[in-house]
């Protein structure tokens, strides 16, 4: 009840924190320095695939004994882009994405005073907190942090042999990734729990927000990948500790034959991309929830086919579960299998494709707020069929065939879940900052960060699809050992001046989101004139959230421009007048 | 030191633009009419930037994609490729257009009011339906060519080779007159024999060991890869061919080249590619190059993953007997 109002010290409210809104700013902090941090690497091993054997400053600055005279080396380089996929992935899009937004809306938008349980809440960041740290430590192991990339396939992650990276840098890979694995576990059981069991007296499942709706399935499929990435790590971890034979078998390296026998590297395969693939929509999910949220506030208009976008949100999660073997279409799998899952991976298309063609009818004949969080989220959308398209080249087995591997598959992957989940992201800060912080961010700022951050990411995935389909494949430290890539500078480089250009534009963003918590203007109750139950809070936080009794849902989220009212939105707390039918 | 300066530029930039937020902040932080207006014509002219970078890409990159295949199985793929991307370029247009054409149309106005428009069963019917026949159709064609592409049974007379993968090179091994490869594991590796070919199996005794792959211009190749390390993955992208190859394991690929090397150096594409790689090159003052086909490691497999190469010679039945006899058998090169 909101009367338990305990004393509070600085301890219990600002770093043992139980309150879930202000377990969703520590996500969302730690999520941004994470950030910072899966960015600049990336932006370090782009300058050595414009410009090999180029001496830079920056890399003698911050690569120490990895680089010589300003060029990174080929092992540095491998660690960079699996330390760059796996905090992306991960401690951004998964923990700071999903961590910050389920955490903050799902007990505001359901109407409930906390978390099912606070105390696991609390648990789950500092697992996660934990979890940094040790992925953070890993950087500084002396052979370097993991380099088998962010998909880890043994025997290269297993051998130190085969890479110095997948010495101590790995283990501290595989340790943080366990915790990991905990904390995100914590995290979406306690947000299944409070969507069941704590929605407010009216709040029907019918009645839920997209974003709730997003989260919970999120957090299903969490539910039910998430365990076996942990137990493809801990097998793993016995391969390479205890001398098991899980994935290896017949290996000659550095002139001996090891012992392994009887492993295969492909079942790490199936079960790293049983836990893979759903990953995606782990990532992607969120996001569009997100989306569904703005674009329907900013469009001033109901989202066009609400139940067809629970539907397809649920047809995604489940087939996003029988689709992993798509990863693993030319590993020696059978291919009978893959046929199976070519059939269940364009399958997927249809889902995606409802949820397109709704967010389009939802901007057809609104009246569109262009607010910050609206642009990020028309972006998204844009972003999100670009990149999806490509899946149907990619999800064809016979078509993977050429492209498996090289920079098409970067690009396509980087535009529908990097791009789109960040612009995901960028859209919910833009659009609950209000929510978080009690103040808004700048509005100047934020177009400014939009538009350079639109033209960069376009600038730089477009024309990687040329380079995939000219054959260059990905992970490679430099292209110059075959002439027969040499026309391909060109194209990098553009690339590189682009992915330059779009990370100095998150400098705005970072400079708007500090500015903002201090000084932005006071917010009021709700800015952005929306129908969700969270613009009925105070702007100052209070524990238990609402300070009187938990106010009850009459209808569903988007009655937004609904004839026969005076306002074009209509809160959820509004009951329905005589004669009005719920749409 | 110098990582200290770099961070302290980058806190610099971000703290001047959080002065200029000072400035911007006398505006009300909720966007008004003209903001939408602005930024309403912004997507317009986003919209019409991208179709140019699009087109663009396709006029000045044409010219380093991959040519046509090179193989009787890859001529089938890439009909099937272009269909597939013939498709998504006409939906990506589409799609593009209504996202960033209404976004400027209907870009927000005071006062007017939105249309509540919340369910139409009919236009949901037509959207799910649609690409599912458009998708059924792909999946039917893909499906006939992935199967005929994978399925080795019905090779006439296929010329067998073994591709041997390892931390950083290639090897192969050629199957010899009996047209089949001895056992190998890795625990035969010794000494000359460093693909581990079991010399007890008599199959083995007129196995190749070569560093060059010869292919006969329309006679079937069924490769067998194996790895001695980690994963590798053998690309031949000129083929639209790729395995990856797996310790403990043996994988298979297998298609049909239909051009010889010297046919395709006079390939009109690959004439284009060459004279501008040997522009560059003559800039940068490096040897002239020629085409060759290429085998390289597609699969993230440590350091020098990135020049992990074999070349691949296409040639007419003739030149290849008169090669592979050149070529010592595995039993000639131990007991030298």
């Amino acid at each position: 009840m909101s009367d338990h109002h305990h004393k509070e010290t600085f301890i219990t409210k600002y770093v043992f924190s139980q309150d879930h809104k202000m377990i969703s700013k520590q996500y969302l902090v730690t999520g941004i320095f994470m950030g910072i941090i899966g960015v600049f690497m990336s932006m370090l091993f782009r300058l050595q695939i414009a410009w090999p054997d180029h001496s830079f400053s920056i890399i003698e600055a911050f690569l120490g004994n990895h680089q010589d005279g300003g060029v990174m080396s080929p092992d540095i380089y491998l660690a960079l882009v699996t330390i760059h996929g796996t905090i992306m992935v991960f401690f951004v899009l998964t923990a700071g994405l999903s961590g910050t937004f389920s955490n903050l809306l799902i007990p505001l938008q359901i109407g409930a005073r906390d978390m099912a349980s606070g105390f696991l809440n609390m648990v789950s960041y500092w697992l996660f907190f934990l979890s940094s740290v040790l992925m953070l430590v890993s950087l500084f192991v002396e052979a370097g942090p993991a380099s088998a990339g962010w998909t880890i396939y043994p025997p290269l992650s297993a051998l130190p042999q085969a890479i110095p990276g997948s010495g101590a840098g790995m283990t501290l890979w595989l340790v943080s990734m366990a915790i990991f694995v905990a904390s995100s576990l914590l995290g979406s059981l306690n947000y299944i729990v409070t969507v069941l069991n704590l929605r407010t007296v009216g709040m029907k499942m019918t009645r839920l927000p997209l974003t709730i709706w997003a989260f919970f399935i999120t957090a299903i499929i969490g539910v039910v990948s998430f365990p076996v990435l942990l137990s493809a790590a801990l097998l793993l971890i016995f391969d390479r500790s205890f001398g098991t034979s899980f994935y290896l078998s017949d290996i000659f390296i550095d002139g001996g034959v090891l012992h392994y026998q009887g492993g295969s590297p492909i079942l790490f395969e199936h079960l790293f991309w049983f836990l893979g693939h759903p990953e995606v929509y782990i990532v992607l999910l969120p996001a569009l929830g997100i989306t569904s949220e703005i674009i329907a506030t900013n469009s001033r208009k109901p989202i066009f086919g609400y139940r067809a976008m629970i539907g397809s949100i649920i047809a995604i999660a489940f087939l996003s579960t029988i689709v992993w073997g798509h990863h693993m279409f030319i590993t020696g799998m059978n291919p009978f299998l893959g046929s199976v899952f070519t059939f269940t991976t364009l399958l997927i298309a249809i889902p995606s494709a409802v949820k397109a063609f709704n967010y389009i009818t939802t901007l057809w004949k609104g009246n569109l707020q262009f607010n910050p969080a609206m642009l990020f989220s028309i972006g998204l959308v844009s972003t999100f069929v670009s990149g999806g398209l490509t899946g149907l080249v990619l999800g064809d087995s016979a078509l993977d065939i050429n492209v498996h591997d090289t920079y098409f598959v970067v690009a396509h992957f980087h535009l529908v879940m990097g791009v789109s989940a960040i612009y995901g992201m960028f859209a919910g800060v833009y659009h609950w900052f209000p929510k978080m912080f009690g103040r808004m961010m700048n509005k100047t700022l934020g177009y400014w960060h939009f538009w350079l951050t639109a033209i960069a990411a376009y600038g730089v995935f477009f024309p990687m699809h040329f380079v995939g389909l000219a054959g260059l494949p990905r992970r490679y430290y430099t292209n110059t050992a075959f002439p027969y890539f040499d026309d391909l500078a060109d194209i990098n480089v553009i690339i590189t001046m682009f992915a330059l250009f779009g990370g100095a534009a998150q400098l705005i963003f970072l400079a708007n989101f500090f500015f903002s918590i201090y000084k932005g203007k006071k917010a009021s109750k709700n800015p952005w004139k929306s129908n969700t139950l969270e613009w009925t809070t105070p702007v100052e936080h209070i524990h238990g959230n609402w300070p009187g009794a938990i106010p009850e849902v009459h209808r569903w989220a988007y009655d937004y421009s609904k004839p026969g009212h005076d306002d074009d939105f209509v809160m959820q707390t509004v009951p329905l007048k005589d004669g009005e039918e719920e749409s | 030191m110098l990582a200290l300066i770099y961070i302290l530029i980058g806190i610099f930039v971000a703290s001047v633009i959080w002065q200029l937020t000072n400035i911007f902040n006398l505006k009300t932080p909720i966007a008004d009419d003209s903001d939408n207006d602005q930024q309403g014509k912004l997507m317009f002219a986003f919209m019409v930037a991208f179709y140019a970078l699009m087109i663009y890409c396709f006029w000045a990159y044409s010219e380093v994609l991959l040519p046509g295949a090179s193989s009787e199985e890859g001529l089938r793929y890439d009909n099937l490729y272009l269909i597939t991307m013939v498709l998504i370029l006409v939906v990506q247009a589409i799609m593009q257009f209504l996202i960033f054409y209404f976004s400027y149309k209907y870009r927000g106005i005071k006062n007017r009011k939105a249309l509540f428009y919340a369910d139409s069963h009919k236009l949901e019917t037509i959207w799910t339906i649609t690409p599912a026949v458009v998708l059924a159709g792909i999946i039917i064609y893909g499906l006939s060519v992935w199967t005929d592409i994978t399925d080795v049974s019905d090779l006439e007379d296929p010329l067998v080779i073994e591709v041997y993968a390892k931390q950083f090179q290639w090897e192969a091994r050629y199957a010899g007159d009996d047209n089949t490869l001895g056992r190998a594991n890795v625990r035969n590796i010794k000494g000359i024999n460093t693909m581990g070919v079991d010399m007890t199996d008599t199959n083995a005794a007129d196995d190749i060991p070569v560093r060059e792959l010869h292919l006969v211009k329309g006679r079937p190749v069924i490769f067998k890869f194996r790895s001695q390390d980690v994963l590798h993955s053998a690309y031949m992208p000129h083929f639209r061919a790729q395995m990856n190859c797996v310790p403990g394991m043996t994988t298979q690929f297998a298609f049909t080249p239909n051009k010889t090397t010297i046919e395709m150096r006079q390939d009109e594409m690959i004439v284009a590619k060459v004279e501008n790689i040997n522009k560059i090159r003559a800039e940068k003052g490096e040897d002239a190059y020629e085409f060759d086909y290429l085998l390289l490691c597609n699969k993230i497999c440590g350091a020098s993953h990135y020049n992990m190469q074999m070349k691949i010679v296409v040639e007419e039945e003739a030149d290849f007997n008169k090669w592979i006899a050149e070529q010592q058998t595995i039993t000639e090169v131990i007991n030298k």
